[in-house]
């Protein structure tokens, strides 16, 4: 049996969404990582989705690109939210508040 | 790219990524002296390495220039990447913003007694990402230029870790940031999908000479792609990351940011939707009217309210994205070439502006409220008058570089038919003037005897960057006829 490729996509699709949702509704810094990483990894599902269908080896080397900037933007991140745990002791950035108006 | 056994052959044109090279190159050999260094590397060495490197960017693109007038535009790595007029020119821009910035970030670490090579590697790494921002020609490219250029600058707002609203505005600026950055490579994915490349020219020849199977796919990546850039520009309704970012960030960080992302940016947001999806105009065109519209009034309206200097000049510059939109949305060579000196002469006068708020911040930075300001100029004539000079430029008053700017992408607009967007453009002009010329009252006011009315000291390169900026504005503001002749001749490499 062969999963037709819009599953696949769908499912992309699908975790884009949760992802995208949850960065506007989670108040915790960590948790809005983790759901931006899981908009980057439905990206790469749909990249591959594409490439397999179009069998086009360019589109799976586009996946590599991917995850290193996700490393790399994890590394940025966890470092960001070093900093301001040690000033606050706490990650939620409903109490980053200092800057408004 | 011919692959053979084992071997893996791609034709490069170095003169073509020598600009990246030198920067990311300068940023690695700084990198690596302060780890070999004993103590912490002097400022000044830093400095001047990143000086070295724009200046050696600058003649670069001087070579590029000659180069082209030789053999015309080209495309190289695989075709990733190229070099047009367009790019060429940007990457000057960015180059002596880059420099400016140095000088007055120099100041400004001196001042506050922030050591360590961290701002230059930093921004020499994020000045190469916005170069090759200018100069990708693949959806993927653009993506890695665009993280290269943000993972620096979210590390620059957080470097002087003395400031908790530093590190506040760090966070802010880096979730919505890498939110951005998601959202873009999924509409690199989707239109991947719809035309079976990434590749710029590739997907406007597909579109050219095909009918789309899934225009929806199509539709849905180039508005995830334009939600992506609408972000990194600060356009409304995505800019709420903006302001706060420009307050918390180290002034000189925010004049440095404010200037080389929207080059990048731009550049990068031309290629996609001109080069690119140029075919698809009529598409695209009623989302940016409705862009343009929410970010030119938005951010003229928003900046109203505001008393606090950083964030006014925030608001100023999300006006200032709308009119640059403006000249995208011509999508002709008229508005190419007006983009690009609008982003020519809006790079110098911006950092110029924030110098002049980095001095004015004083020690800790801190005071940025505009009532700080009054009766600057009549404390001190030359340093209130260059102020003057730059917030009028920014206001698009004759005879300063801005005007010249704002007339020739609003003339674009109007050559394609977009007489109402220009006027609406032109209306929020009017509503940005109040505030630029309260400012400029304000320098003008009676001081007032209750506050601290302490001189400024204006360190020398501090006050090289603000004579550059305030030449350049006022050269260019009586004198556009070259630069404007040189954007015409910028043009981009691929148009369908």
């Amino acid at each position: 049996m062969t999963i037709p490729a819009s599953w696949y996509l769908i499912l992309a699709a699908l975790l884009f969404g949760i992802g995208a949702f949850g960065v506007l509704t989670r108040r915790s810094a960590l948790i809005m990582f983790m759901c931006i990483e899981l908009m980057l990894n439905a990206v790469n599902v749909t990249f591959v989705t594409f490439a397999r269908s179009m069998s086009d080896i360019g589109g799976q080397t586009i996946v590599f690109f991917v995850m290193v900037v996700a490393a790399a933007e994890v590394t940025v991140g966890l470092g960001i939210v070093v900093a301001v745990f040690r000033r606050r002791a706490s990650t939620s950035v409903d109490e980053l508040s200092e800057l408004q108006g | 790219m011919i692959a053979t056994a084992g071997t893996l052959h791609v034709s490069i044109h170095y003169l073509v990524i020598l600009p990246v090279l030198i920067l990311f190159g300068a940023s690695l050999v700084l990198l690596i002296a302060s780890a070999m260094w004993r103590r912490t590397v002097p400022t000044a060495v830093t400095t001047a390495t990143t000086l070295a490197a724009s200046l050696a960017v600058l003649v670069v693109t001087y070579f590029q220039w000659r180069c082209l007038d030789k053999s015309g535009p080209s495309s190289t790595v695989a075709h990733a990447v190229v070099l047009d007029g367009f790019s060429v020119v940007a990457t000057a821009v960015i180059a002596l913003s880059v420099a400016m910035a140095a000088l007055v970030a120099h100041d400004w670490a001196v001042r506050e007694n922030v050591r360590g090579a961290e701002y230059s590697i930093l921004a020499l790494a994020s000045s190469a990402g916005a170069v090759l921002m200018t100069q990708a020609n693949d959806l993927v490219v653009i993506f890695l230029g665009l993280e290269i250029l943000s993972l620096g600058l979210y590390v620059l707002v957080a470097i002087d870790r003395r400031k908790g609203e530093s590190a506040e505005a760090a966070l802010k600026y880096f979730i919505l940031g890498g939110f951005a950055s998601a959202i873009f490579i999924y509409g690199a994915a989707l239109v991947y999908g719809a035309t079976g490349s990434t590749n710029i020219s590739s997907v406007s020849y597909f579109l050219g000479s095909n009918v789309v199977l899934h225009p929806g796919l199509l539709y849905a990546g180039g508005a995830l792609l334009l939600v992506g850039f609408a972000f990194k520009i600060a356009a409304v309704p995505f800019h709420m990351w903006s302001p706060d970012v420009y307050e918390g960030a180290p002034t000189p960080v925010t004049g440095f940011m404010a200037s080389i992302v929207k080059v990048g940016a731009f550049a990068a947001l031309i290629r996609v939707m001109i080069s690119g999806l140029g075919t698809q105009l009529a598409t695209w065109r009623p989302i940016f009217w409705v862009l343009i519209i929410l970010t030119t009034v938005g951010g003229a309206l928003l900046a109203l309210p505001q008393r606090n200097a950083k964030r006014l000049l925030a608001y100023s510059s999300i006006n200032h994205a709308g009119f640059i939109l403006v000249g995208v949305w011509a999508g002709t060579v008229l508005g190419n070439a007006a983009t690009l000196f609008y982003l020519a002469t809006y790079a110098p006068t911006v950092v110029a502006t924030f110098a002049i708020v980095t001095l004015m911040g004083g020690l800790g930075d801190e005071r940025h409220s505009l009532e700080s300001y009054r009766g600057l100029a009549r404390r001190q004539p030359w340093l209130g008058a260059s102020l003057a000079v730059l917030l009028l430029s920014q206001l698009g008053a004759p005879l300063t570089a801005g005007f010249y700017a704002k007339y020739s992408v609003l003339a674009a607009a109007v050559d394609s038919g977009g007489v109402a967007l220009a006027l609406v453009a032109l209306l929020s002009a009017a509503i940005a003037a109040s505030f630029y010329l309260r400012w400029t009252v304000v320098l003008y006011a009676e001081p007032d005897d209750e506050i601290d009315v302490s001189r400024v000291v204006v360190p020398r390169g501090t006050a090289l960057v603000i004579g550059v900026g305030v030449g350049l504005t006022l050269l260019l503001g009586v004198w556009p006829g070259p630069l404007a002749a040189l954007a015409q001749h910028a043009t981009v490499y691929f148009t369908p």
